[in-house]
């Protein structure tokens, strides 16, 4: 578990969308817009601004880390053991944009990853976690 | 992915059942027998949840004589563990949101 290398992966996600990249830059970038698509916000497009994402599962803590308007935007993402970043990307075409969204991610360590697989609900039970915090010294017997 | 996880959550959502499968990942195989012994509740109701577990994928039964002996799968939770498959379901569903966002601001 001492290699971290093993907890790096990404998660892309890609999309065409038949509108011009400056309304879906709007769509990322404009806090009352983010909300309207992801979560509450208190977003501001500046490079080191901290900001934080409310779900009604919890909280997610990000920072911007790069700006090219219309063109990419990236943030941290760290929630529930999961420190992560997410970059936007927008390639016009002709019909639209073309919107890809990375999110890289790091775990420190088991804990991180089973509360990771909680994301996005919120009914799951401790009892489970505790389950979920046994796999690895069952399949490392 | 998704009805994996459907069943899973649906199998697990309800807490005999998940008694029953950590009894079994805490302490290994055991009868039906035994499982009933420590569920509080009539055998055919333990036979009824296991099966689903086993449905589930979630345990293995072996017949050894009169007994069937239940081993718990822990493999199957491996869905659930995974964040990337979490976070791939969660984004699709953000940009299923954000394609009627976009919609919304053209009117």
């Amino acid at each position: 578990m001492n290699d971290t290398s093993l907890h790096t992966r990404t998660v892309t996600v890609e999309r065409e969308f038949a509108h011009p990249p400056e309304k879906i830059w709007r769509a990322l970038t404009q806090p009352h817009l983010i909300e309207a698509w992801l979560m509450k916000n208190d977003f501001v497009p500046a490079p080191h601004h901290r900001f934080t994402l409310r779900g009604d599962w919890g909280s997610v803590a990000c920072e911007v880390l790069e700006i090219e308007p219309q063109r990419s935007l990236s943030y941290t993402w760290a929630a529930l053991g999961l420190d992560s970043v997410v970059t936007w990307t927008l390639t016009p075409t002709a019909s639209g944009t073309h919107l890809r969204m990375d999110q890289t991610g790091f775990q420190p360590g088991q804990d991180a990853a089973y509360n990771g697989a909680r994301y996005g609900w919120n009914k799951f039970t401790a009892a489970l976690d505790e389950v979920l915090g046994r796999l690895d010294d069952a399949a490392n017997p | 992915m998704t009805d994996t996880h459907d069943v899973l959550f649906r199998t697990l959502g309800d807490p005999t059942r998940r008694a029953i499968f950590e009894s079994l990942c805490r302490d290994g195989e055991q009868t039906v027998g035994a499982l009933t012994a420590r569920a509080g509740i009539s055998q055919p109701a333990v036979s009824k949840h296991l099966g689903l577990l086993k449905q589930a994928g979630l345990v293995r039964d072996r017949q050894q004589g009169r007994q069937t002996h239940y081993t718990a799968q822990l493999g199957a939770l491996a869905p659930l563990t995974d964040w990337t498959n979490q976070m791939a379901r969660f984004w699709e569903s953000r940009l299923d949101d954000l394609e009627d966002l976009l919609k919304r601001m053209d009117q």
